[in-house]
């Protein structure tokens, strides 16, 4: 970790128009969770909807994919990434430090919000709040590493990581049930599943096959970009 | 030029202590069927060399496999012998001004030099950060945000960004580019104290007399070849030894050619939808003719530039001694 890179890639994060999409999301689902607890509509059925398919299955995404790509995706588009790379700074160590400060605003902007919104919406009630808590979390630091490893790798990251998330993770998956499997939101979901007993949370996934693959995502992922990273050469004019 | 042979006179060892020397071997660098870069070879030393090219001959190209930020097809390039791509050691001896202009527009400029400052590790950030912006004179303006500078300010800052772990080597890619006259004569007095102080810089320009007003040394690229090596004084007259093709626009364009004609200082004058098109005998002594030319014949001169198409044909000609 290297506070002086953190600093400058949250005040790019927090300063840029970014960041009303990144607070924008969450706000949205909380207004959405007090008008069903407000109205009294918010059964436990109601809770894991919202949970799981507002939650985990898309503000999640989205929001790791503005935080994964954007910590560091338009630096090297714009080539402000020069002034880090100059440096005698280890390239592991940069990646380490975007994809911490990516998993931080995916903490602030997706975690702790699916956490209130749960809270909101059914109380502490089966755990409920906290298994989605965590499945948000693990698959967070997951989706986390992948779009940061797109962000290095790809001058369409977004593009590609809309791609990923909407057709590979939602059409794709109702559709051909293998490719639900190689899911991270499945995976995350079998990890909430694990900790809650809800019988309307279930996954695809046994939770002895998901953990590992979470597990191989995030360090894939960050190795990828860590490679990457060292051998980036700059577009050049000519 | 006086100052050129003022600086080789003090070439000293450098700030990190001894010479320190930029080598291209062979290197080549080709992009599928492109080749940017062909076979150059050079190696740069203490001193300010320029490095000469028109537009798209492969100077940013060969400045950023300097840097190492681009891995050269073939051959090498090395710093003291330690190879420069992949090896992120070799920033504790090189800075770089790349030619991009952004920086980080959201930070102050002092935050933005305190940041590298401390990227670097050094042992007292701040102060560093303090004589590094002191030395391009922006102490005024490092309270703002770089969002809001000067293309030079801009120009300055990245420069101060380069020299706050005050390398021996400084590697700039058209450092000129889009400056005011005032803020280009006060670059190239900074860049002149930097290499008094003993240390090795390059800088890349398509203006002949960017380069020759600056750099005791000169690399002349052209279509990614290595045209030209030497003293500025040799490589000035092999340039100035033929014809000069200008542009030039004016209140009156036919009146103007009339009274170059009739002057005899052109071998020929075209008259284009773009203005007048100049063909000079002798630099210098047009350069010189031109306005007392206009004054006479009581036509106002909007633009003088030497056109782009005759530096390309400067550097052909220069291709083909």
């Amino acid at each position: 970790m290297n506070a002086t890179i953190a600093m400058i890639t949250l005040r790019s994060m927090l300063g840029r128009r970014r960041a009303l999409l990144l607070l924008g999301l969450p706000a949205l689902m909380l207004v959405l969770a007090g008008i069903l607890r407000a109205t009294g509509i918010a059964d436990m059925e109601v809770s894991v909807t919202v949970l799981q398919r507002i939650a985990l299955m898309t503000l999640l995404p989205l929001l790791a994919l503005i935080a994964g790509t954007g910590v560091i995706g338009p630096e090297i588009d714009d080539g402000q990434i020069m002034y880090v790379l100059t440096k005698p700074v280890p390239r592991q160590v940069i990646v380490l430090t975007k994809l911490a400060v990516a998993i931080g605003l995916i903490v602030v902007f997706a975690v702790l919000p699916t956490l209130v919104a749960g809270l909101l919406l059914i109380g502490t009630a089966e755990g409920l709040a906290s298994a989605f808590t965590v499945g948000v979390l693990v698959g967070g630091v997951a989706y986390g590493a992948i779009f940061v490893a797109l962000g290095v790798i790809s001058r369409n990251a977004v593009t590609v990581g809309l791609l990923y998330a909407l057709v590979w993770e939602s059409l794709l998956g109702n559709f051909a049930p293998g490719a639900r499997s190689a899911s991270v939101q499945q995976w995350a979901l079998s990890v909430t599943d694990a900790l809650t007993g809800v019988a309307d949370v279930t996954s695809t996934v046994d939770l002895g096959v998901a953990v590992p693959l979470l597990a191989l995502v995030t360090v894939a992922g960050t190795l990828l970009a860590v490679v990457r990273l060292r051998s980036l050469s700059v577009a050049s004019a000519e | 030029m006086s100052s050129g042979e003022a600086v080789q006179d003090v070439r000293k060892p450098s700030p990190g202590g001894g010479t320190v020397e930029l080598r291209l071997e062979g290197v080549s660098r080709w992009y599928g069927n492109v080749v940017a870069v062909n076979g150059i070879s050079m190696t740069i030393g203490p001193g300010v060399t320029g490095l000469l090219g028109p537009n798209g001959a492969g100077k940013s190209t060969l400045i950023h496999m300097m840097g190492g930020f681009l891995p050269p097809s073939s051959g090498t390039v090395t710093l003291d012998g330690a190879p420069v791509w992949k090896n992120p050691d070799v920033y504790r001896r090189l800075g770089l001004v790349p030619e991009r202009e952004t920086a980080y527009d959201f930070l102050t400029g002092w935050q933005f030099i305190l940041a590298m400052a401390k990227l670097h590790k050094l042992p007292d950030p701040a102060e560093a950060a303090r004589r590094a912006i002191a030395l391009v004179e922006m102490d005024d303006a490092a309270g703002r945000a770089i969002g809001g500078y000067s293309k030079g300010m801009k120009q300055r800052i990245k420069m101060a960004s380069a020299l706050v772990h005050d390398p021996p080597v400084l590697l700039l890619d058209e450092p000129f580019n889009g400056m005011d006259p005032r803020q280009r004569l006060q670059l190239m007095d900074l860049i002149r104290r930097m290499a008094a102080e003993g240390r090795t810089i390059l800088f890349s320009s398509h203006i002949l007399e960017e380069v020759e007003r600056l750099a005791q040394h000169i690399e002349v690229v052209v279509a990614g070849r290595h045209a030209a090596s030497g003293d500025f004084r040799k490589i000035r007259r092999l340039m100035t030894d033929r014809p000069h093709i200008f542009m030039v626009r004016s209140a009156d364009d036919r009146r103007l050619a009339a009274a170059v004609i009739a002057d005899g200082s052109a071998r020929s004058v075209q008259l284009t939808e773009k203005g007048l098109r100049v063909e000079a005998v002798d630099f210098q002594r047009f350069t010189w003719l031109l306005p007392r030319l206009a004054r006479d014949a009581g036509v106002r001169l909007w633009e003088v530039s030497p056109s782009d198409e005759s530096l390309e044909s400067v550097f052909s000609y220069l291709v083909a001694r």
